[in-house]
């Protein structure tokens, strides 16, 4: 185990280059997290609801040279009335200390369920979107990326 | 001396009625993790932005939670559509209680 962190600490400082302020390092109890974890928070939300693969877009690069800032950018087809429309989106990250990456609610004004933000990996790792429906359908959608250096999530 | 968090907001100069617009936001802030040690040793204190609000003619029309997961200098963007020109206001929150906050006019070409 510290063996692992020192590793990970070197890679965090090659990260930030030579001008960070701060020699960093990682607490010696830093655990990654799993495919395990994200799992069980999804189904600590949602039980045994099914969840569609359709109609979440999740785009991220396939390759992270800087797992500090990676681009992420998810759509939603919905008409976006007030009958029908999308509720939230919950992004996750399976490989990060905390899987919960962000949520994000929106309303039919948005015209577009769409949101583009930036978020921290720690290593390569599947990131997952669930989305919410009105009616109370949920979607799903899942996409692998590498992470050449990890981000300290 | 206190780091200034000052917003920057991307809208549209015009809108017609009815288009869908993206709106693109950006706050300088280092978005710590509370996951990382000093380098005398001692861990540095999670201090995040955990929420992002966007209120057009003081209706709510998007919002996001973050968590530490999300990168410093936190960027969000979305999409607004309206029949009408207004005040876009958005409200980013501290772990800390302070509010960031910024706006913005849309207006409406004929």
């Amino acid at each position: 185990m510290t063996a692992e962190s020192d590793a990970f600490s070197r890679r965090e400082a090659l990260a930030l280059g030579g001008s960070a302020a701060l020699a960093l390092a990682l607490a010696p109890d830093f655990a990654l997290g799993d495919v395990a974890s994200t799992e069980a928070e999804l189904k600590r939300l949602y039980g045994e609801r099914p969840m569609e693969e359709s109609r979440i877009k999740l785009d991220l690069p396939p390759i992270a040279e800087n797992g500090l800032v990676v681009p992420v950018n998810i759509e939603v087809e919905s008409p976006m009335t007030d009958e029908d429309h999308v509720k939230a989106v919950h992004l996750f990250a399976e490989g990060n200390p905390a899987p919960r990456v962000a949520s994000f609610y929106f309303t039919p004004a948005n015209g577009k369920a769409a949101t583009s933000t930036r978020i921290r990996l720690a290593k390569t790792q599947t990131v997952v979107a669930v989305c919410e429906m009105s009616s109370g359908a949920l979607h799903v959608a899942r996409a692998e990326i590498k992470v050449t250096i990890g981000g300290c999530g | 001396m206190a780091d200034a968090h000052i917003p920057k907001v991307r809208v549209p100069k015009e809108v017609k009625p009815g288009e869908i617009v993206e709106i693109r936001t950006l706050i300088p802030h280092e978005m710590e993790t509370g996951r990382r040690i000093d380098s005398q040793g001692t861990p540095v204190p999670r201090k995040i932005i955990n929420s992002f609000v966007a209120r057009f003619n003081g209706r709510e029309v998007f919002r996001a939670d973050w968590h530490p997961s999300v990168s410093a200098n936190p960027y969000q963007s979305f999409f607004l559509k309206t029949t009408v020109s207004g005040i876009l206001d958005f409200m980013w929150k501290d772990d800390d209680g302070t509010e960031y906050i910024s706006s913005a006019q849309l207006k409406l070409s004929r």
